[in-house]
């Protein structure tokens, strides 16, 4: 067991390696002087100068490699070009918003998509079961920032129930102003991420009903919500985990679409600006750091399946 | 004379066993799949539109200041924009970015994507390398990285398309190897392994037959998630440059007004959400009758 996942620890670690490779090459292999690039097009000599300095474009590239790679493994993602700020603390800066906002998500999504793609399952070919159906290819279908704007339009200021934009913080704005500004960037961000677990969910408890031992425990008059909760969704438990981790991906950049809707500064709205402002440190700081949270999530999702299936083994 | 009216009588009625067999197939389609019917109906309107849209319309950059911010009404079907520009005209002509951007990707990306799985698939030392360069390029979100590969490069249609093909890259190699490594344990592969077929006709011939039918599903499924994707880049001020009507830039533009003119934004985020659910329908549809293995499980 702790041999298994010290092997799979290991096995991130190429995977990262790539993805900082790429993010390092992308710079260097964009056409044109890189530094030009960035310093835009009323920059001066001095300018990107400066930047070219900054972000040690002066070495040869295996130099740099070897440089960039050693400050990374210390946790230095260098220094933003227009703030002169680490990058570290700039992205400390817009932290609680962004994991905020993920939370309440990953939560509101479990809550909502589980029970429903279980009762699809159960019911199979019901009026639920079709409008489970019909939301999860429609979830698909809408972008992010779309539902948003429609969410924003009828209950911000068609209802006035909800304050249209911004993020109050829960620790220093109090919980109630917290929640009133975090229900509709959340239910926005979830759709498209319930569309998948919901269909995921269906599939394979609708795949476990067909087992031998989910006939077994009707013939015994369990009730039906405990053959569901015991046998059913149990173990249909690892497709729905690995889906969840799997769409980790769709969530983060669903995060930068919906933080821009909503006017919420964190960590979507550092790279957008940063885009902007072509600040290429900030970027490829995000990038590593989306990626590395991708990485470590699904290696702890792996990791989970003994908890929810027993017959795996390491 | 009776044999020319034989004739005639004869390509007649094969004529009309023609049309009512295909009558006959789509009348069935329209029952046992009623959604792919209506998607593919949208989905061939809206191929119309993006073709013949200039016949359709007004000119979608014409500027007209006096009428500014109208509300929809029987001149300005979806209203005017803060410039005065109709924006009917532009969501007819957005269709053309989408519809483009949309087939392109999923060209490219199943074409790149199945030469790599069939290399990656069959040529054991490639595996390995290929597959964590995958597995790091699933690592990085798309979006992001589509957005820092458009930031460095300069937005243009062309740099939009390769910013949005490279992360959907790895599924079509996951896709294309996995079907490559089931069918190669096959029988038949075997046999041509031993009879000394060359290891390109046996790609070429047996393997990459197998491939075709999920590549074409998967391929639907890129082209409404890459069309989705540009209108997203379009929104944050990522994507198609302004001066060509694209659904996300006409939405990006609209956001400041967004609490006075709130159609700029609908109007072209209901063609898309239509447009790509027509493309999703198709794909079900298509899996369902091309692939029933995963037919099944999904």
């Amino acid at each position: 067991m702790v041999f298994y996942i010290l092997k799979r620890i290991l096995a991130t670690i190429p995977v990262m390696g790539v993805v900082a490779l790429f993010v390092f090459l992308m710079l260097r292999l964009s056409p044109g002087d890189p530094a030009a690039v960035i310093a835009g097009d009323y920059a001066t000599t001095e300018d990107i100068l400066r930047i070219r300095e900054n972000l040690g474009l002066n070495d040869p590239i295996v130099v740099q490699f070897t440089k960039w790679i050693g400050q990374l493994v210390q946790g230095d993602l260098g220094i933003s070009i227009f703030t002169n700020l680490p990058v570290t603390t700039l992205i400390a800066q817009r932290l609680e918003p962004t994991i905020m906002l993920t939370l309440t998500t990953i939560i509101f999504t479990i809550v909502v998509a589980i029970p429903l793609g279980t009762l699809a399952a159960w019911k199979q070919g019901s009026l639920i079961d079709r409008a489970v159906m019909l939301f999860s290819v429609a979830g698909f279908s809408v972008p992010v920032f779309v539902l948003g704007y429609i969410l924003i339009y009828i209950v911000s200021i068609q209802l006035r129930w909800l304050p249209v934009q911004g993020y109050k913080s829960m620790f220093t704005d109090g919980v109630i102003p917290f929640f009133r500004h975090i229900i509709l960037p959340t239910v926005t961000l979830s759709v498209i991420f319930i569309a998948l677990i919901a269909r995921m969910t269906r599939a394979s408890v609708m795949e476990v009903l067909q087992e031998d031992y989910v006939r077994t425990a009707r013939a015994k008059g369990q009730s039906e919500f405990k053959v569901l909760m015991k046998h059913a969704v149990r173990n249909a438990a690892v497709p729905i985990v690995t889906v969840i981790g799997l769409g980790i991906a769709l969530l983060i950049g669903g995060v930068v679409v919906t933080e821009s809707v909503y006017n919420i500064p964190g960590l979507g709205r550092l790279v957008l600006d940063a885009v902007l402002k072509r600040d290429y440190p900030i970027i490829q700081g995000l990038i590593l750091l989306f990626s590395f949270v991708y990485i470590v999530i699904n290696l702890l999702i792996d990791l989970s399946y003994t908890l929810f299936d027993p017959r795996i083994k390491y | 004379m009776s044999t020319q009216s034989d004739k005639v009588d004869f390509t007649t009625s094969a004529e009309a066993t023609l049309t009512s067999r295909k009558d006959a197939s789509l009348a069935s389609l329209m029952w046992k799949h009623p959604s792919v019917f209506w998607g593919g109906l949208l989905l061939v309107i809206m191929v119309l539109v993006a073709v013949f849209g200039p016949f359709l319309t007004a000119d979608p950059v014409a500027i007209h200041p006096i009428d500014r911010l109208k509300v929809p009404s029987a001149d300005f079907w979806f209203g005017t924009d803060y410039l005065g520009r109709n924006v009917y005209s532009r969501v007819i002509y957005g269709a053309r970015v989408s519809l483009v951007v949309g087939l392109a990707v999923a060209v490219v990306a199943v074409v790149l994507g199945l030469v790599t799985g069939l290399l990656s698939g069959y040529i054991r030392w490639l595996d390995a390398i290929i597959m964590r360069v995958m597995d790091g390029l699933m690592a990085i979100p798309g979006i992001l990285l589509a957005i820092a590969l458009i930031s460095l490069s300069g937005a243009t249609l062309f740099t939009v398309i390769i910013a949005i093909v490279i992360p959907e890259i790895p599924r079509v190699v996951r896709l294309v190897r996995s079907v490559v490594l089931t069918v190669r344990e096959e029988p038949y592969v075997e046999a041509a392994i031993a009879a000394g077929t060359r290891t390109h006709l046996i790609l070429i011939r047996h393997i990459l037959p197998n491939t075709i039918a999920p590549l074409i599903v998967q391929a639907t499924y890129i082209c409404g998630s890459a069309m989705l994707t540009e209108s997203i880049l379009g929104f944050l001020g990522a994507g198609i440059p302004p001066e060509i009507p694209s659904w996300g830039n006409i939405m990006s533009e609209g956001r400041t007004y967004f609490q006075l003119s709130p159609w700029i934004i609908f109007f072209p985020g209901i063609a898309l959400a239509l447009t790509v659910l027509a493309v999703n329908t198709v794909g079900d549809g298509l899996r369902d009758t091309l692939d029933p293995r995963i037919a099944r499980k999904m």
